[in-house]
Order: C-alpha cells, then sequence, then structure tokens
C-alpha cells in the first residue's frame, strides 16, 4: 500500500495534458503505487529474445492504392466542434 | 403476445415477420413498451430514438411486403453500445466528455446492419470509454442488474447485457477488450460473443486500447449470435488491422459442425478466488460435454494465468493513454469555459470531462510510456504478451477449444468493488488472456447460485473458428434450459 516510488504524479500528469486536484493526485499516487506493485511481477519472466508483439492479427502492413477518397463533408466534420466560425474551428491565440 | 415476444429468440421472430404473423412495427412497439415498463429501475439505456426506429420500422415492413426482405435480421431491433457510432445519434461513451457528440458517420458494423434490414434500438450504457467491469464508472449512472437490482450487471458493456437481460432489445453489440462482452453476459445470464481479433471492423468504435478491442455481441441463444456475427462479421478496408477471410453462414455451421470435440481445461482457471458455486457449475458443464463423448483434457496456461492482468494494465492504459489523447476540447467533445490559452484548454477540458477511472488509466498509460519506463514496463508487457499468446497456441494443438469459468463470481453487490481498483482488475482474470491473445470466446449461461444469480461457462476457440466455437456452444445450450429462464423484474 505504498505510493509507487518512481512516480511522479506531477510530472506525469503534465504529460498527459491533465489538470488533477491536489485530492486526485494523493488518491491515484497511492492507487498507481499498489497497481504498479503489482505489475512487479513480470519481472519474474524470462524474456530474453522475447519479440514484443504489437497486436495479435496476422496482418503485417496493408498498402491501399494512392487514390483520393472522398472524405467528410465540412458542415459535418465540424458539427461537434465546440467553437466555430466560417467554417473554422475556434481556438484561443497560440501566436503573440 | 408482447410477453413471448420480447424473450423470444430472433430466429423464432423472424419466422413470424416472414409469415407476416406480426409487423415490424409491431415487434418495435413491443419492446419500447418493455423499455417503458421497466428501465427506470434497469437504467440500461442512455437514449433511444424512438421516432427515428419506429420509421426504419416501417421501411422494413414495406421492403417485406414488396418482396425484398434482406434476410433473418430484417425488421429486428438491435442495441448499440454507447460506444459505436450511428450516423445522426448521440454517441458519449458514457462520458461528459462526449455528453452532446452526435456521430457524423455510420461505424462499419452499424452500416452492415442497416444493409442487413435491422434497425438501431437505443444507445446501452457503459463504464466510461469501456474502462470498468460494472458499468458503474459511467458518467450518466448505474446500469443494474435485472437478476437482482442491487448488483453490477458486470462490465464494461453492462447496459447492452441488461437491456437483452430485461427484454428491453432482443440483440445487443458491445465491444470486449478484456472480458467487457463475456463477463457482463455471464453476470446476466446470456450469450456473449467476443470474435477473433480482426474478424470484425473496429471503424466507427471508438477506440480504448486498439491493439485489444473487438466489437462482439449479446443475445439470449448461441443461433442468435450467430445470426447477428454473420451480419456484422467481414473484412473492411477502413480498418488496417481487418482479417481478409471469408465469412461463413454460422448458422449453417451449427448444423454442419458437430463433435465430439477436444476440449481442454485450464487447471490454472479453478484455483483461489474462484467461488465454489460457479466453479460447481462449470465443472458440471465440463461433465457433460464428457458425457457427451468429448475428450476433456487437462491443460496448463501458468504463464497466462498468472501474468496476463499485469500485461493487461499495462498494454491497455498505454494504449488508452495514446488514443484517448484526441480528447482535447479542441475539434469535438466537452470544452473548458474556464481556459485561458491553448494548453489550459487540453488540461482543463480533460479534468472536467474525463471520470476518475479513465484518468487513472491516463494516468498509467502515460507513466508506462513514459521515457526511462518504456522498456521496464510496456515492452516487457508486449514481450510477455507474445509469450501469453505462444502458450494459448501451443495448448490449441491438442484441442479444439477450452473451457472455464468467466467470471470467478457471480454478479457483485453495487459499490462492492469500486474503491479497490486493483480489486475490480482481478475479476477480469480468466478473459483477459484470451483479448492478449487475439482469439474468439462466448460466454453461456451455466446455471444459477443459490441466490439465483446467473453463471457463465467461458469457451475459448482457435483463431477464426467461430463456427467450431459457436457448435461447442450449442451443444451445451441444446441439453439445458437455462436460456429460457429470464429475471421476473416484478
Amino acid at each position: 500500500m505504498n505510493p509507487a516510488p518512481d512516480l511522479d504524479i506531477n510530472y506525469v500528469a503534465n504529460l498527459a495534458r491533465l489538470a488533477l486536484t491536489d485530492a486526485e493526485k494523493g488518491k491515484f499516487a497511492q492507487q498507481l503505487g499498489d497497481i504498479l506493485h503489482y505489475v512487479e511481477k513480470l519481472k519474474q519472466v524470462e524474456v530474453t529474445g522475447v519479440e514484443p508483439m504489437a497486436h495479435a492479427a496476422p496482418v503485417y502492413n496493408v498498402w491501399a492504392a494512392d487514390v483520393a477518397q472522398p472524405g467528410l463533408p465540412v458542415g459535418a466534420a465540424l458539427q461537434n466542434a465546440p467553437a466555430q466560425r466560417d467554417n473554422l474551428i475556434v481556438v484561443p491565440k497560440v501566436v503573440e | 403476445m408482447a410477453d413471448e415476444l420480447i424473450f423470444r429468440p430472433v430466429a423464432e421472430v423472424a419466422a413470424l415477420l416472414d409469415a407476416k404473423k406480426i409487423s415490424s412495427v409491431e415487434l418495435l412497439r413491443a419492446f419500447v413498451a418493455r423499455k417503458q415498463a421497466v428501465d427506470g429501475r434497469v437504467q440500461a439505456f442512455n437514449s433511444l430514438d424512438e421516432a427515428g426506429a419506429l420509421a426504419l420500422a416501417a421501411a422494413s415492413d414495406a421492403r417485406r411486403a414488396a418482396g425484398q426482405a434482406r434476410g433473418p435480421l430484417e425488421g429486428i431491433p438491435v442495441g448499440f453500445k454507447d460506444v459505436i457510432a450511428v450516423e445522426g445519434q448521440p454517441l458519449t461513451c458514457s462520458s461528459r466528455m462526449l455528453a452532446n457528440f452526435v456521430s457524423p458517420y455510420d461505424a462499419t458494423v452499424t452500416a452492415k446492419l442497416k444493409a442487413a434490414g435491422a434497425i438501431p434500438f437505443g444507445r446501452l450504457n457503459m463504464d466510461e470509454f469501456a474502462m470498468g467491469s460494472s458499468t458503474e464508472n459511467s458518467a450518466f449512472g448505474v446500469t443494474a442488474n435485472p437478476w437482482d437490482l442491487t448488483r453490477v450487471p458486470g462490465g464494461s458493456s453492462g447496459g447492452s447485457a441488461a437491456a437483452v437481460a430485461a427484454g428491453e432489445v432482443p440483440l445487443a453489440l458491445g465491444s470486449d477488450t478484456g472480458g467487457s462482452i463475456r463477463q457482463p453476459a455471464a453476470l446476466c445470464g446470456l450469450v456473449g460473443l467476443k470474435p477473433t481479433y480482426g474478424l470484425v471492423s473496429r471503424y466507427g468504435l471508438a477506440a480504448f486500447a486498439s491493439s485489444l478491442d473487438q466489437i462482439g455481441t449479446l443475445a439470449h441463444t448461441v443461433e442468435d449470435a450467430a445470426l447477428l456475427l454473420g451480419a456484422i462479421a467481414g473484412h473492411d478496408a477502413h480498418d488496417s488491422t481487418s482479417f481478409k477471410a471469408e465469412v461463413p453462414d454460422y448458422r449453417a455451421e451449427l448444423a454442419k459442425r458437430q463433435g465430439p470435440w477436444r476440449l481442454g481445461v485450464p487447471k490454472e482457471f479453478f484455483g483461489a478466488g474462484l467461488d465454489p458455486e460457479v466453479g460447481a457449475a462449470v465443472k458440471q458443464a465440463i461433465e457433460f460435454y464428457r458425457s457427451a463423448g468429448c475428450a476433456i483434457k487437462p491443460v496448463s496456461l501458468p504463464l497466462s494465468a498468472e501474468y496476463a492482468i499485469a500485461v493487461y494494465y499495462l498494454i491497455a492504459t498505454a494504449e488508452a493513454s495514446s488514443n484517448l489523447a484526441r480528447y482535447d476540447g479542441i475539434r469535438y467533445g466537452h470544452r473548458s469555459k474556464a481556459a485561458t490559452d491553448a494548453i489550459d484548454i487540453y488540461a482543463k477540458s480533460r479534468a472536467e470531462g474525463f471520470g476518475e477511472e479513465v484518468k487513472r488509466r491516463i494516468i498509467l498509460g502515460t507513466h508506462v510510456l513514459s521515457s526511462g519506463y518504456y522498456d521496464a514496463y510496456y515492452l516487457r508487457a508486449q514481450k510477455v504478451r507474445t509469450l501469453i499468446r505462444g502458450e494459448f497456441l501451443r495448448v490449441f494443438r491438442e484441442c479444439d477449444a477450452l473451457l472455464s469459468p468467466t467470471s470467478p463470481t457471480a454478479a457483485f453487490k453495487i459499490g462492492e468493488k469500486s474503491a479497490d481498483p486493483l480489486a475490480m482488475y482481478l475479476s477480469d482474470i480468466y478473459t483477459i488472456g484470451v483479448n492478449l491473445a487475439g482469439l474468439p470466446g462466448i460466454s453461456v449461461p451455466c446455471g444459477f447460485t443459490g441466490g439465483g444469480l446467473p453463471i457463465g461457462l467461458q469457451i475459448i476457440g482457435q483463431p477464426f473458428q467461430e463456427g467450431a466455437l459457436l457448435a461447442i456452444a450449442r451443444a451445451y445450450e441444446q441439453a439445458h434450459a437455462w436460456h429460457t429462464k429470464h429475471p421476473a423484474l416484478t
């Protein structure tokens, strides 16, 4: 039940772009500590020379013809945008 | 009439529709009435476009009258887990993040079902972004188990399972990343099928863990599962992990494929943590197969039993942290009104939009992918995953399928595990290895506890051998009557 020694919750929350409250940070550090201690058991497995597996599909590369396909119309693509104007998505200024 | 209709297997309802004994509109109204009567207590539905569904039912009746019926799912309502896109309908993933999102296009499975004449019927509750095993992690309320309203229906496809079990819809789609179809099927007394990874297109399924996610079916009977699988399976150029394979007529496979089969029983799946009543029911099911002439082989899956959960919670959270980066408050989804600049929009929108379990997994996944930890956690987990798949494939050299419990316990109480994430994760111990190895798995009802809660038998098949898997499940179902029992919901 110890917080994981190597989990820097502030650093990781910033990487994840997630504004956590202090209460969430305390709780997650504890709970994720338990989980990280649990997964330590993977160190017992001998994995020398074993290939990592990205997925279980017997598909390795998929080529598509280089031909333009119709996409979503602009109206449909923008219908869920939180803020829009003139067929564009509105965001705060990024460059002064 | 209405009560008989709502629990009738779809294969029989289709015959009634064909014989014009009932219309699709009448059928749909029976399910609407049932939903109105019971969903206040079950809370399986996030939303239902009743008028839209009725219009599609009327169109189906018109096709049938014109001799243009499209097959066995013509005019049959199908519920959708609220993670699969249906054009013009909400897609919330049971998250505040997508509370107002409306799908601009159909998922491939949706387009296929529409082409088969089926009628999308409702958006069904789930754990937020499919992260959970109880449907308690929904932003829109907890779904109850129709067999005991104080208990969970399982998850993450808990709304899909509860809706079918309660007779609110005859069939439903779910998604299964670590057991999210099979476990709720077991806890609600249904047939739940997770197909082989790559058999069903994931295009239009909101991504959780892309190397593990697979769309599958919840139904009352194995034959109904076969019908629904047949309608949604097949190669799709929109999903690069979709497999180019012939899709057989799975209902015909049921008749064609006869045992006896060679069935493996992994000894590690009957150890500590397994509820004695669940273990006894599953062992009786194994004895049924033995008495039917099947060869029952004790097998061993030590790596899967010991390490699958650890591997899963590293790989699934890593993939989730990457997939859920798209919810940034810019192009769609919740945008914080308190944000001042671009970075602030990301961090605050995500903080306000995501629930606790989703945040926890994003943090874990980000950590295990971060510089300095990637090799120790994520890469090592991917290597152990290779070993786990190899272990399953070795066992399949001498077995057609494997038998085990689906879940170590029957349905647990609402609130019982929600404060302890690790305890919740451990409830997926028998189902998770199947996703890591990309195999098909099915849960079929195999009895009840003394308290009247359903128990599920898991059958694990060889890759792309859904025909055999369904036939093995059907052999058990035909010799038992569990699937004919329904919750009273009085």
